[in-house]
């Protein structure tokens, strides 16, 4: 007999909180993803405050200000992201959860959320900083906006970490690819220079990632500006690596099926 | 004997243990990430209108020797205890200062190489001009500054015996050496107290050197600065070493030896 469409749902939503809430806790007590990612990206805010004080205007720190915050967000998920599955495969779990009654998407989305949220401490720090180390007039004009675009962001950059995760899952060393994505997205992402700024070839892959459109929506909400276009793309970006992501799971996890091959790579 | 622990072993161990020397991990962390570094900063430099592209390119390429000289020096004598092996080393008859110190050789030349790299390539792709007679002069002080990081690496490497989180302590060492010594804030931009910290650091007086031998400087005009830069690598090392000894000292008078 099939389950009820209710109780799946309910099944679904419980899964992906569980898992969320057991990850965040699990990332607060390390001190590779609690300590260092709040630190990592600090050390960059900190020179991005001291180059935009030593030569651009005011309202370039602000600007710099909310790109630097969105940094952390972004180094905490690229740095984890790729070698998640990696991870389960070394504790000998991939198989349990694998073959667990729930989707694995549903066990995996929720652990590279929650390498997003934890990037929050970073973005905290790094505000706080640039109030009171650099003396940085932040505004907050829409604070609803704000907060929704936040979300937002934490959610699209965990989706596609979620991508990095199910891409890398054939590569031992999925972690390297995961750092080497750090700076370029920083550079290309806008944090802390106008895409105007880069050559016209590089903007359409700026425009392919949320975090894009997740620091312009924040930017926007927080200047008083409306965010709404920007917060569409960003979630409308998530949703489609959650897609593309599945997909790739699926195929992924038949062929180990098939070879026999899932707890190898 | 020393000669062999000191040249073979060295090499021995740092094949063995710097576990990004495979391909699938050097080149995008040796060899692209710092590519991403200097633009990301010609970048940031060119959107708050400071400084020439020059200054980041140099800046970065030098400070980048800081992830293999931190890295390998710590995995190269800290990683022995996770390779259950460290027991073995230290009850061995094997002279210590050639042990350690050996293991310094192929870390130099590898945080040269990598340096030199970046230099070049982020050089040709962001567009710098240096003179042709300031290759060499520039490759030595590269070196120098490769050899000063090592011994900051050798210190990290004796703090790795006594805790656990090596990644972590190589990572904050990098982050404060990136803010530190001038590599993309000149150094008299920042505050007093961080331009005295600076000052004893490696790379800060190197880096200096390195542009003002990119602008045409010789290597007289900088000696002063490439003196410092070195005396700052021997004393670092010197602590290096001392901070090992004391960790192996502490390990066996509280049978800590594979515990952190």
């Amino acid at each position: 007999m099939a389950e009820p469409r209710e109780r799946q749902v309910t099944r679904v939503a419980r899964a992906l909180l569980v898992g969320f809430g057991l990850h965040l806790k699990m990332m607060t007590r390390s001190s590779f993803d609690g300590l260092l990612g709040v630190l990592w990206p600090l050390f960059f805010a900190t020179i991005a405050f001291f180059m935009f004080r030593a030569g651009a205007s005011g309202e370039s720190l602000v600007f710099a200000s909310f790109g630097a915050a969105v940094m952390g967000i972004w180094s905490s998920t690229s740095t984890s992201a790729g070698s998640a599955m990696q991870r389960e495969r070394w504790h000998g779990t991939l198989e349990l959860l694998v073959c667990a009654p729930v989707h694995f998407a549903t066990v995996l989305l929720p652990v590279t959320v929650a390498m997003s949220a934890i990037g929050l401490y970073s973005m905290t720090a790094t505000l706080l900083l640039s109030r009171f180390a650099f003396g940085v007039d932040l505004p907050f004009e829409e604070p609803f906006a704000l907060g929704l675009a936040l979300v937002v962001t934490v959610v699209s950059i965990g989706s596609l970490g979620f991508l990095l995760a199910v891409s890398f899952v054939r590569y031992r060393t999925a972690w390297a690819l995961g750092n080497l994505l750090e700076y370029p997205v920083w550079l290309i992402a806008g944090f802390l220079v106008p895409l105007t700024l880069l050559p016209s070839w590089v903007r359409p892959f700026s425009w392919a990632l949320a975090p894009t459109w997740g620091v312009d929506a924040i930017r926007e909400a927080a200047t008083g500006a409306s965010p709404w276009p920007e917060l569409i793309a960003c979630l409308g970006l998530g949703a489609a690596y959650l897609a593309i992501g599945i997909a790739v799971l699926e195929t992924v996890l038949r062929s180990a099926r098939r070879a026999g091959s899932l707890a190898l790579a | 004997m020393s000669v062999r622990v000191f040249f073979v072993g060295g090499l021995l161990s740092f094949r063995a243990l710097f576990s990004f020397l495979r391909p699938e991990v050097y080149v995008p962390s040796m060899l692209v990430a710092p590519i991403f570094q200097i633009l990301l900063f010609v970048y940031i430099g060119r959107s708050a209108g400071i400084e020439s592209d020059e200054f980041f390119v140099i800046g970065n390429a030098v400070q980048y020797a800081a992830i293999p000289c931190l890295f390998a020096m710590m995995f190269t004598i800290a990683g022995e205890r996770f390779q259950q092996t460290l027991g073995y080393i230290l009850v061995s008859p094997a002279p210590r200062l050639p042990l350690f110190l050996g293991r310094a050789v192929p870390v130099v030349v590898n945080g040269f190489f990598v340096a030199a790299f970046s230099l070049v390539v982020g050089g040709l792709i962001v567009g710098i001009d240096v003179p042709g007679r300031s290759y060499a002069p520039l490759a030595l002080a590269t070196l120098i500054c490769a050899f000063s990081c090592t011994g900051l690496g050798l210190v990290g490497a004796g703090i790795g015996l006594l805790f656990r989180e090596q990644a972590v302590l190589a990572n904050i060492m990098f982050g404060i050496l990136l803010l530190f010594t001038g590599a993309n804030v000149p150094v008299d931009e920042l505050p007093g107290w961080m331009e005295a910290v600076s000052n004893v650091l490696p790379f800060t007086h190197g880096i200096d050197a390195a542009r003002r031998i990119a602008d045409g400087a010789s290597l007289s005009d900088v000696f002063d600065s490439l003196a410092a830069e070195l005396a700052i690598g021997v004393v670092s090392g010197a602590v290096g070493y001392l901070f090992i000894r004391n960790a192996e000292r502490l390990s066996r008078q509280h049978a800590t030896l594979d515990r952190a």
